[in-house]
């Protein structure tokens, strides 16, 4: 094979000095108004946006803001389905909402393809991911997942209070994706700074913001190189060497899925592995249910992410038009509430419950439409893995202090800080190795 | 009784193959599929319905033959 020097010119540019994009004023005040002036970044969000978004529900039900140079908040499950479902009008090309507007030219692949890609780009660049991320190719992971936890909870021995955020659910994710990726498993926690620079920090200055995108990229970049000179089997060196319409991927192809593959299965599964612990430790009657009956496992996942589903997307509204009974301008944002469009009243019955078997549940935890999360049976397999072993091993459990627990902010939502007691934690070493 | 998928509609989402292995399967991309002719065989009504309630994408129908 010829040397692969795709990598070499491209990607040294500074990521900074792609075309200007629009930059819009960053507003930091507290919301005054959550129809006319709604802000995600508003700790009062993060603390618990179900009643701001029921109450928006009722009586809007689509909110709009002039932060972030103008966006829109549709509460109804069919107004988030059919946005997500009209990728004529409502462009995937970023998905994070900020205050930096990539340019129009950036479409239809977008920075991190294929989930910042539109038709028709998006079609061949999902169908190349689609193989590594069936429910058979992700259950290769499991064992090692299993055996990954029980070690985790190993190491709780003698500690009456542990916190499940940074101790148990934040490693599990990080582990199974930089596997996947095969990067260096002891650089882990460097991912969790990447996370929070690409996802919350939105309202930093663009200069420090493209800075810290820009530290991300350049230890992607190292990656590839490593993995240019040194192939193996994983998803870096398939990216690498992965052809679309008969030709190789372009390099800011190959970096950007890199990217969104790192960043999109870390802080997602980490908050619903989180979320989900937070919710049975503060609700004995669900978490004796599931422990005395394990079948009912599989239904309470789906609940619970149906009730705390952790992402909310993002479109730009492509061209100005009436929609719904508001006036969209081009290149106004949308914010894509899957967590609104999961407990609207109309679409579920006790819509506001957690209801551990519900037996319908449509849920749109992991979209709707042509970017349903790729990766969402190595999620499902990641969760449901985390809870299993968590059960065996410390089936009793409580919130050691509600008030301390904290939520991230922004579009991904779970908990950063979850301290929960739990007692003296079931078997040990002997199990772990037995176990997966 | 009989299960169909509407590809048109079908994302990968898996609900299906999940909740009823005795009549979908997964394709090499995660696609749902029906297996065999999609006739429900007697006693499986029940997982049938619930692949029907819990497909978010709606992609699933369930027809009632005599």
């Amino acid at each position: 094979m010829a040397a692969d020097d795709r990598f070499a010119a491209s990607l040294r540019r500074d990521r900074g000095d792609r075309p200007a994009g629009i930059r819009t004023e960053i507003v930091t005040d507290p919301v005054s108004d959550w129809a006319t002036d709604f802000s995600h970044l508003d700790p009062r969000w993060s603390a618990d946006p179900y009643p701001i978004l029921d109450d928006l529900r009722e009586r809007c039900p689509i909110a709009h803001t002039g932060r972030f140079g103008g966006a829109w908040l549709p509460t109804r499950y069919a107004d988030v389905a059919a946005i997500a479902y009209d990728t004529e009008r409502f462009s995937s090309r970023s998905i994070v909402l900020g205050n930096f507007r990539p340019p129009r030219e950036l479409a239809p692949v977008g920075g991190s393809p294929p989930i910042s890609s539109d038709p028709p780009f998006h079609h061949d660049a999902r169908k190349l991911l689609l193989p590594a991320f069936t429910r058979a190719a992700v259950s290769r992971q499991e064992p090692a997942t299993r055996a990954f936890c029980h070690a985790l909870i190993d190491a709780f021995d003698g500690l009456e209070v542990v916190d499940a955020a940074t101790e148990y659910a934040q490693h599990i994710p990080v582990r199974v994706i930089v596997g996947m990726l095969g990067f260096p498993a002891e650089d882990g926690p460097r991912f969790r700074e990447f996370v929070e620079d690409l996802l919350e920090g939105i309202n930093l200055p663009p200069d420090e913001r493209a800075e810290r995108v820009g530290r991300l990229f350049e230890y992607l970049l190292a990656q590839v190189e490593e993995h240019i000179a040194a192939p193996r089997d994983d998803l870096t060196s398939y990216l690498i060497n992965a052809e679309m319409h008969g030709r190789r991927l372009d390099p800011d192809h190959v970096v950007g899925t890199m990217a969104l593959l790192l960043i999109a299965g870390i802080d997602t599964t980490w908050s619903a592995i989180g979320a989900s612990l937070w919710h049975l430790a503060k609700t004995p009657a669900d978490r004796a249910r599931l422990v005395a009956d394990r079948a009912l496992l599989p239904a309470a996942i789906e609940e619970l992410l149906r009730a705390y589903a952790p992402v909310t997307m993002a479109r730009l509204v492509k061209e100005d038009m009436h929609w719904q009974g508001v006036d969209m301008k081009a290149d106004d944002w949308v914010l894509l509430s899957f967590p609104a469009a999961n407990r609207d009243p109309a679409q579920f019955d006790r819509a506001a419950e957690v209801v551990i078997d519900r037996e319908a549940n449509r849920h749109a935890a992991f979209g709707l439409g042509i970017h349903r999360c790729v990766g969402s049976h190595l999620a499902r397999m990641e969760l449901r893995v985390a809870l299993e072993a968590w059960l065996d091993r410390i089936p009793d459990f409580s919130l050691a202090d509600p008030g301390a627990v904290t939520w991230s902010a922004g579009q991904i939502r779970g908990p950063r800080t979850l301290p929960v007691r739990i007692g003296r934690a079931r078997g040990g070493a002997g199990r772990a190795a037995g176990s997966g | 009784m009989r299960v169909q998928i509407d590809t048109a509609r079908c994302q990968g989402h898996g609900r299906c193959y999940d909740l009823a292995p005795a009549l979908f399967e997964d394709d090499e991309e995660g696609y749902g599929q029906v297996l065999g002719d999609g006739s429900v065989p007697p006693g499986r009504e029940r997982e049938a319905r619930l692949a029907v309630l819990n497909c978010p994408e709606r992609a699933i129908s369930l027809t009632e033959e005599s």
